[in-house]
């Protein structure tokens, strides 16, 4: 028994050469380390850390587990952000090792993918959900609230495994997909894919949960007189994403599973010895891959329908035909995942199915957008903040749709096939398509759930910067795609003059940061003024069942479950106030679940389990498995408690408004 | 417009100091809002075409091939613009005159909150695009296999058969029925049809030559094919699009069209090079994880492509370790 | 007076829907578990004559013993039904036993399983042998965690019940995972079709 055999069998394969990195690593490892422990000390300094774990760590509330989703989203994107920043500025360079090493880089801009998609769009959903889905529907919870506390808790698992390497060890070199045989031991012994794998498996477990849940909750809680027919729009948008969630994430855990069990147990899926086949990887990644990016921009599609509507106060024109739109696409994006590789060499009928199967996913994309700009036909417009990201994302999202079509011709697609033209093509939609519609739902639905407006000025601002610099960031890489530039370069010829358009692409970059920096700067300054800014419970003579509630709203939702008989039910009670007084109100002993430590339990043993695989610790990934089974069967055997909120404090609540 | 001023340099200030006029002659005109918009875009484009302008001369090969292939593939993306361009640009203008008309402050436009739906503007917008990807989708029928990587070239002339390897992390071309090999370079005879046969010694690549044709992957233990022919004699540069590594950014090579005088030529000063392609060469040095400069080699051993594609239906490690009889 | 009883009223109604969507969730999960195994079944179809230098299936598999491990599964199933069956019906004794009985197949069938996976093991057929075993293996194993996970369930479950007999909630779990174990049969006898009787047939 000799020290080194000890220190492996407690430590597994790390050591301490795995937290020595190259300067710009350990600063930025360093600087995790430091906010960290700067958050910690605030927390503890402030005494709060019995309010934090009592209110919103344990708490079962979706409101507060969507706020959570936010805060971590909102800092992921501080963190891809910065990564994008890197590349861009390697990039410009045209050197190698200009000050970003190959390998480095290669790191980064994996690392920006991974956590851009992962960790930013899907939280951001995710809250979208927590936030919105129960009070569209009428309801005061979801289906299953401790999955909903558990599927947070494993997101946040998977963040800090996927943040973990700037400090110990290193991030795959993969990019975001880790392609074999590049991601198999072969190519890649080291700790990078591992990372990466079981961040996603994690995080991917707890999608796949959220997904059950809020279909069910969809499928189950509406309030009474809500038909499928009478649902909002968003809510309908939902609903096809969850079903997307459900059908797609089993896929992922099989690929990453199989992929983890090649690195860890010598399997050959997709080796290139003993028949392993590469090839099913591609295949599977995508039949995953292409339904998620669906599954992050329906969500926006849906916040879209209901923001052109309030501000063009006008019902959204052709409902049943955008619910139809939402249907169709759900499905279609089940056949096209081929069109991700064309150029693997399928053969030419295999590439007309997919081509043409992705061209018909542009129609009924394209019916949405004609079907919003005659919401505001007709209506009267107001051009808040909301409705300028709107009019932001018809324009890119409208050239980011065309260049869809262009890549659909797999002919066409052989010569911009991982070129920067498709990288220009998949942020802007994703841009354009996703955030965009994240920040117009975030500036919308902020009054609902704070009380107070954001800063209104600052808010458009932020839309130019953010406009402008996507603008000069991703134009040029058009230009740069049909120029023969490819993607994921570190350095090129400077002779082909790709530079000055790098450069201005990075200058794109710096304003999209001015963007960022003003929205940081709008959400300090909207929280000094608060007071001087409230919001009423209809901030924005809204049309669903959400702007009923206060503002922000009780834990409760509803003091009374709303009864519904139309769509836009709450449009529809305003009408009706106005024409009879409301009748007196007649209150109830309302039930909800009880706060629970389970979902940061099972989220901080998933986390060990994740990093003990990485590293290689086999005893603790046999302790941290066996004690999440055994957490699980005890709590799952258990008949919840409850808390009650009694008629009479109910009635004091309400009185209080 | 006095913050503006606070916030400029005294440079800017005095430039500045010349378009106040015209900013306030427009936004009497048009608003505040709509003449920030249209200086902002302007602007852009300035920027825009100021760098496209500075790559101007420079190579932009997809939209300028010098390839049979690439030429055609060139066609299919200007008739996919066209196509789309009749709903994008629609949408566009839609867009801003039902936005700018509609705008609250306009009172005298119609207001019918009510008005909800409409078959006939339904079936325009589901329809028009239905019959756009019709016409699309039968070109594509079409082009597709006409444009297959796979599909050899029609022609009277010979092909001249290239094997393409890719390595970690060069590009290592074989011509067997020449006894030559080279690397990171490919010189080919014009208007001759070139059959590649390419796999991989290294992680996925893909091996891509903008300005002549499409591109296709390289997979170990695989063999995928591309079949070019280039009418204009030039350098024409090429890239792996694929990741594979550290010296990923390092893998183009150079693809040289020349005269068919000047290409026997070419052959004949391979054929003096003091560099033999053996077996064992390629073990030591041209498997090893490295990037390279151009090389030119005598081919020592005509199945090495065959030995190298078998390395891996067969799990073998290195090429030297094969016979003849093994294949 | 009549407040209380719409009060216990109105508590059972949000108890039974409470069930509804537990059992609409449960049926959604076993949804995407038929995702999941469709991944590894179609998985295992494109790699399945990849047999490298090592063993095909029909150089491993025993047909007679596969047989043998599937009517103790479908025995199993029977026996489980039992079980809920009797349960919803109030005879304790029955219920449990049956659902002992189910608990020791459920065991046979993985110590059969666990035997022929060792014995592959043994022949030099392993998980690291072929892609056709990784995917193999990998199929079988997960249909095998799957069981292991119920027989899990189901002895917290059936220990839950000995000690406290009658709750609605728990025989609203007995049902589920009656649920689970049938879908669980059905996943093997694809499992016996598409990869033992092919394998075998060749």
């Amino acid at each position: 028994m000799d020290w080194n055999s000890i220190w492996h069998f407690i430590f597994g394969r790390l050591t301490m050469q795995a937290f020595v990195h190259d300067p710009i690593m350990a600063g930025a490892g360093i600087m995790e380390i430091v906010a960290l422990v700067v958050a910690i000390g605030l927390v503890t300094y402030l005494k709060k850390w019995r309010y934090l774990w009592k209110n919103w760590f344990t708490s079962l509330d979706p409101k507060k587990i969507g706020i959570m989703y936010f805060i971590v989203a909102a800092v992921m994107l501080l963190r891809g952000g910065i990564d994008a920043l890197m590349i861009k500025a390697q990039q410009s360079t045209a050197t190698a090792d200009a000050f970003l090493s190959p390998d480095h880089f290669q790191q980064i801009f994996s690392a920006h993918g991974t956590i851009m998609i992962f960790f930013v769009a899907m939280a951001m959903i995710f809250a979208m959900f927590n936030l919105l889905v129960p009070p569209q529907i009428g309801s005061r919870d979801v289906a299953f609230p401790l999955l909903n506390s558990i599927s947070f808790w494993l997101f946040a698992a998977g963040m800090v495994i996927v943040n973990a390497p700037l400090i110990v060890g290193e991030f795959s070199n993969a990019g975001w997909l880790a392609y074999p045989p590049l991601s198999e031991l072969q190519y890649n012994p080291g700790t990078g894919v591992d990372y990466w794998i079981w961040a996603l498996q994690i995080a991917g477990i707890g999608s796949l949960l959220s997904g059950i849940n809020f279909f069910t909750t969809i499928l189950k809680m509406r309030t009474k007189g809500m038909k499928m027919m009478k649902m909002p729009i968003f809510v309908w948008s939902v609903l096809g994403t969850t079903s997307l969630i459900m059908a797609v994430f089993p896929i992922l855990t099989v690929t990453l599973a199989l992929l983890a069990l090649d690195r860890t147990l010598g399997t050959n899926f997709f080796t290139s010895y003993n028949g392993g086949n590469p090839m099913m990887y591609v295949n599977l990644i995508w039949a995953w891959g292409h339904p998620e990016v669906y599954i992050l921009v329906l969500p926006a599609f849906g916040a879209f329908s209901e923001i052109v509507a309030t501000f063009s106060r006008k019902k959204l024109f052709g409902y049943t035909s955008m619910v139809w739109a939402l249907i169709a696409i759900t499905f279609l994006s089940f056949t096209v995942w081929l069109h991700h590789f064309f150029t693997m060499g399928a053969g030419a009928d295999v590439n007309t199915v997919f081509g043409i199967m992705t061209m018909i996913i542009a129609i009924p994309t394209g019916v949405k957008v004609f079907n919003w700009i005659f919401t505001m036909y007709r209506g009267r417009v107001r051009f808040t903040t909301p409705m300028l990201w709107f009019m932001g994302f018809v324009v890119t999202f409208a050239i980011g749709g065309s260049t869809g079509v262009m890549l659909s011709v797999p002919p066409a697609n052989f010569q911009f096939h991982n070129s920067l033209f498709l990288v220009a093509h998949f942020h802007n939609m994703i841009i354009g398509g996703v955030l965009f519609g994240v920040f117009a739902a975030i500036t919308y639905w902020w009054p609902k759930f704070t009380g107070f407006y954001l800063n209104e000025k600052i808010g458009r601002y932020a839309f130019i910067f953010w406009l402008s610099g996507f603008v000069l960031a991703f134009a040029p890489l058009y230009i740069l795609g049909f120029m023969g530039a490819v993607r994921r370069l570190d350095h090129y010829d400077p002779s082909l003059g790709w530079q000055g358009l790098f450069i201005v692409s990075g200058v794109g970059v710096l304003l999209i940061g001015i963007g960022v920096a003003l929205q940081i700067f709008q959400v300090i300054v909207s929280v000094l003024q608060r007071k001087k800014n409230p919001a009423p419970a209809d901030a924005w003579d809204g049309r669903t069942l959400e702007w009923s509630m206060s503002s922000p709203p009780k834990e409760y939702n509803f003091a009374v479950l709303p009864e519904v008989t139309t769509r836009d039910a709450f449009w529809e009670q305003k009408l009706a106030m106005k024409r009879h007084a409301p009748e007196p109100v007649k209150y109830q002993d309302i039930r909800l679940p009880k706060p629970s430590f389970i979902g940061p339990l099972i989220g901080g043993l998933s986390m060990v389990f994740g990093m003990a695989v990485v590293w290689h610790v086999i005893w603790a990934i046999l302790v941290s498995l066996v004690a999440i089974i055994v957490v699980l069967m005890v709590r799952l055997l258990r008949d919840h408690d409850e808390q009650v909120i009694s008629a009479a404090k109910v009635e004091k609540m309400e009185a209080a408004l | 417009m006095g913050k503006i001023e606070r916030l400029l340099s005294k440079g800017a200030r005095k430039s500045w100091r010349v378009f106040e006029p015209l900013w306030h002659f427009l936004s009497k005109i048009f608003g505040h809002r709509a003449v920030v918009v249209i200086f902002s875009v302007l602007i852009g484009l300035f920027v825009i075409s100021l760098t496209s302008w500075a790559a101007y001369g420079r190579a932009v090969p997809v939209l300028d091939p010098h390839g049979l292939m690439a030429f055609k593939e060139r066609d299919l993306i200007f008739l996919t613009v066209i196509l789309s361009a009749i709903v994008v640009i629609p949408v566009f203008i839609l867009l801003f005159i039902v936005a700018w008309r509609y705008r609250s402050s306009n009172t005298k436009a119609k207001y019918e909150p009510e008005y909800g739906g409409d078959i006939k503007l339904e079936l325009l917008w589901w329809g028009i695009p239905f019959l756009i990807i019709l016409i699309l989708g039968i070109v594509t029928v079409i082009a597709t296999h006409a444009l297959d990587p796979f599909k050899p070239i029609d022609s009277d002339v010979p092909p001249v058969k290239i094997q393409v390897v890719s390595l970690e992390w060069k590009w290592l071309f074989i011509y067997p029925d020449d006894s030559i090999a080279s690397v990171n370079v490919m010189n080919i005879p014009i208007n001759t049809p070139i059959d590649l046969y390419i796999t991989a010694d290294s992680p996925m690549n893909t091996f891509w030559i903008p300005a002549l044709a499409g591109q296709i992957y390289s997979m170990n233990g695989m063999t995928t094919q591309l079949h070019i022919e280039s009418s204009d004699i030039g350098t024409y540069p090429g890239y792996s699009t694929n990741i594979s590594g550290a010296g990923y950014s390092d893998m183009k090579f150079d693809v040289n069209v020349q005269s068919k005088r000047d290409y026997n030529k070419w052959l004949s000063k391979v054929h003096t090079s003091p560099l033999v392609l053996s077996d064992g060469y390629y073990d030591d040095n041209l498997s090893h994880p490295k990037t390279s400069e151009q090389m030119l080699f005598k081919l020592g051993d005509s199945l090495l492509f065959d030995k190298i594609v078998n390395k891996y239906m067969n799990n073998i490690d290195t090429v030297s370790a094969q016979n003849t009889e093994g294949i | 007076m009549s407040e209380t009883v719409m009060e216990m009223d109105i508590i059972r109604q949000e108890r039974q829907e409470v069930a509804n969507r537990k059992t609409l969730g449960f049926w959604i999960y076993l949804m995407t578990d038929v995702v999941l195994f469709s991944s590894l079944f179609a998985t295992f179809a494109v790699l399945r004559n990849a047999v490298a230098s090592g063993p095909s299936g029909q150089d491993l598999f025993s047909m007679p013993f596969v047989l043998g491990e599937t009517l103790v599964l479908l025995t199993s199933t029977f026996t489980i039904g039992m079980a809920v069956v009797l349960a919803k019906r109030g005879f304790k004794i029955a219920a449990l036993f049956n659902l002992l009985l189910t608990f020791g197949l459920g065991v046979a069938f993985l110590v059969m399983e666990l035997t022929e996976f060792t014995e592959f093991v043994h022949e030099g057929a392993s998980w690291q042998t072929s892609a056709f075993l990784s995917s193999f293996f990998a199929l079988v194993a997960t249909h095998g965690l799957h069981v292991a996970f119920g027989l899990l369930w189901m002895l917290g479950l059936g220990i839950k019940m000995i000690r406290r007999w009658g709750k609605e909630t728990d025989l609203g779990r007995l049902a589920l995972l009656g649920t689970f174990w049938h879908f669980l049969d059905i996943i093997w006898i694809f499992i016996f079709t598409f990869v033992y009787m092919i394998g075998v047939l060749g």
